[in-house]
């Protein structure tokens, strides 16, 4: 039954009238300078890192679409930073009334900045960046209907992509190494478990919106302290069955723009919750006569498990101020800082980026754990301050 | 009878008088809703666009960009914009639904993120590509979208054209006017004069190598924008118009937009 699928591909793709086939991508090397000593025996205090990633597409006449997209990294400081991971290997099936996805792919929904609350379909590839925007390639069958009254999303998710973690050598980490070799599952089936989302989306006048349940694995695991084969304390990641609802809205007003997303959890711990952040972004277009844009980000990110939360936003205020130089190389600064209502705990980051020539693109980050007390999520990092450096080369 | 004639004579001068008292704005006007006359029912076109950024020192910079353009007749046309050059933006898309007043509808698809944004369309001075062409130089032309002055009738290129000022009537363009030059034989845009905020001149584009489509509609193989001010420049190349390929509403959705490639 299974190679069905690829052989059907392959013959799609061999003797269907090709509109358009190329093979793309980057690769990039990557600089990590941690500003203090680490915490943990065995973790560094400097990084190098090259990462490879491709993208091959196939076009049909119809519009139907084949891609393949290989992610391979490799780590000096971190052997469990050095990962391959296929993000995306898709055949997308397009017809007039219905589109069918089928294979690995990448879904993203929500509205927000600061965090990505109700952005559910893939696993998170922490080991990438801890802003939680690298994910895995996530299995599914995708049928999408688009109506005159919206879009109707099925998706059916056959197999779970655990976490990824910093091993002994990583910054960015609890004190302790997640034990990713003997994860928890809460279903008998484990990975196998049969997960399934619906979402509705429409487009009216200056509004988007989106609605969605979803039933499966959590994304997010719960920790659980124990010991391992050895003896040795550990900490395991427990993925638990859930069932997530999730909206999200965005209103266009002008130069302003609304957002707000949230959730509602059952099956995370003992009681469900909710979760939101909502606030808006406003574009100051061609400030002083520039050509230069000035984007106001303003957000607030709640949670209701409060100091609970496996999260560092349970009750934070995020601001973030975005230029967007709009010259010949595309020049962007990004300044965010989000900051904990009820403690000093606060996040800074800087992000640049400016191309260099054709081919190449330059990318500064910074990302700054200021005042985070003892009993905040961020504690264990408190020291990892970093400045990243990294040159992409774009073929 | 002799009363007859002279109230025929009368009603006769009265509507020469009216003829030659069509004031220079209602020339202008005229003049915009011909051409827009001419320019409807293409249906939809795909074509690749190129555009070469020269600075002032003579330093270039390419990019390469698909578009496909459905009209819509009671309303602004919808496009889908495609990015392929620079490499670092390639799968970048923009979806704009223009609307004859009022502000257009705008996505941008994010590739990395496989992210659909909603943004703002208010930028509409705002650099395109880090080209000279502004987002309100390249969306869909609409007669609703300016007043109108006719200025007067000169040659221009070899041709005998028009020259008439619009000012628009949209929110935050960049422009208090612009001169436009365009061709009494086939009512083609040769010439566009942008005069900024402060009414300096600002940028001229130039309409060059008109060919003709479907036997009826004539679309400019280049149109070479130069900054008046700075003295960069860019030269847009519009290749492989292919038309009426079908297109409908369902290839200019949020849904579409994640699957451009």
């Amino acid at each position: 039954m299974k190679p069905i699928l690829p052989i059907l591909i392959l013959i799609l793709v061999l003797f269907s009238p090709a509109l358009a086939h190329e093979f793309s991508g980057e690769i990039s090397a990557e600089a990590r300078l941690f500003v203090n000593d680490a915490l943990q025996p065995g973790q560094k205090d400097r990084s190098s890192s090259l990462k490879f990633q491709g993208e091959y597409t196939h076009q049909f006449e119809g519009g139907s679409v084949v891609n393949f997209v290989p992610f391979f990294r490799q780590d000096s400081a971190d052997s469990r930073r050095t990962h391959f991971d296929l993000r995306e290997m898709n055949f997308v099936w397009v017809k007039d009334d219905f589109e069918l996805r089928l294979g690995v792919g990448k879904v993203f929904w929500g509205v927000a900045e600061f965090q990505h609350l109700v952005d559910v379909i893939n696993q998170t590839d922490l080991v990438e960046n801890l802003d939680s925007e690298d994910k895995l390639g996530q299995p599914m069958v995708n049928l999408s209907l688009a109506r005159d009254w919206g879009t109707v999303d099925l998706f059916l998710l056959p197999y779970f992509r655990e976490r990824t973690f910093p091993g002994e050598g990583g910054r960015l980490r609890f004190g302790q190494v997640v034990d990713t070799d003997d994860p928890v599952f809460e279903s008998g089936a484990r990975q196998w478990r049969q997960d399934w989302a619906v979402r509705y989306s429409h487009v009216i006048g200056d509004w988007d919106f989106g609605l969605y349940h979803f039933m499966g694995t959590n994304r997010d695991p719960s920790f659980i302290q124990g010991t391992d084969d050895e003896g040795k304390p550990a900490i395991f990641p427990f993925y638990e069955t859930i069932n997530q609802t999730g909206l999200d809205v965005s209103l266009v007003q002008g130069s302003m723009l609304w957002k707000l997303e949230g959730l509602h959890r059952a099956g995370q711990g003992d009681r469900d919750y909710v979760a939101w952040t909502g606030g808006f972004e406003y574009t100051f277009f061609g400030i002083l006569d520039s050509g230069v844009d000035l984007g106001v980000i303003g957000e607030w990110l709640y949670d209701d498990r409060g100091s609970f939360a496996l999260t560092p936003f349970e009750n934070d205020v995020g601001t973030g101020l975005r230029m967007a130089f709009n010259d010949v190389q595309s020049t962007e600064f990004l300044l965010g800082w989000t900051q904990d209502v009820e403690s000093p705990a606060r996040l800074v980051f800087v992000e640049f980026s400016r191309r260099l020539g054709d081919n190449f693109k330059l990318n500064v980050e910074t990302r700054l754990f200021l005042s985070q007390p003892e009993n905040d999520f961020l504690f264990s990092v408190r020291d990892d301050d970093l400045i990243q450096l990294e040159i992409e080369y774009h073929f | 009878m002799k009363a007859f004639v002279v109230a025929l004579t009368l009603f006769a001068v009265l509507a020469a008088q009216l003829a030659v008292a069509e004031t220079p704005e209602e020339k202008g006007l005229a003049i915009a809703v011909e051409k827009d006359r001419r320019d409807n029912g293409f249906g939809d076109f795909t074509a690749e666009m190129t555009m070469v950024l020269r600075n002032r020192h003579g330093q270039e910079s390419r990019r390469e960009m698909r578009n496909k353009t459905l009209e819509v007749l009671d309303d602004g046309d919808k496009s889908l914009v495609i990015f392929d050059r620079p490499r670092d933006v390639k799968g970048t898309a923009l979806l704009n639904i223009t609307h004859k007043t009022g502000l257009d509808d705008q996505w941008l698809f994010l590739p990395a993120l496989r992210r659909v944004k909603r943004i703002s369309s208010a930028n509409k001075s705002g650099s395109f590509m880090g080209s000279e062409f502004a987002y309100e130089d390249i969306t869909s032309e609409e007669v609703e979208k300016y007043t109108y002055k006719w200025l007067r009738d000169e040659a221009f290129a070899g041709q005998e054209c028009f020259v008439s000022e619009r000012f628009p009537t949209y929110k935050n363009s960049g422009y208090t006017r612009q001169v436009v030059w365009i061709d009494k034989a086939e009512y083609r845009i040769l010439k566009i004069d942008y005069y900024d905020r402060k009414n300096s001149l600002l940028k001229t584009v130039l309409h060059k190598e008109h060919k003709k489509y479907l036997d009826q509609y004539w679309y400019p193989d280049e149109m070479f924008m130069e900054n008046r001010q700075t003295g960069k420049s860019t030269r847009l190349s519009w290749k492989k118009y292919n038309f009426r390929q079908g297109l409908t509403d369902g290839d200019f959705n949020k849904n579409s937009l994640k699957r451009v490639r």
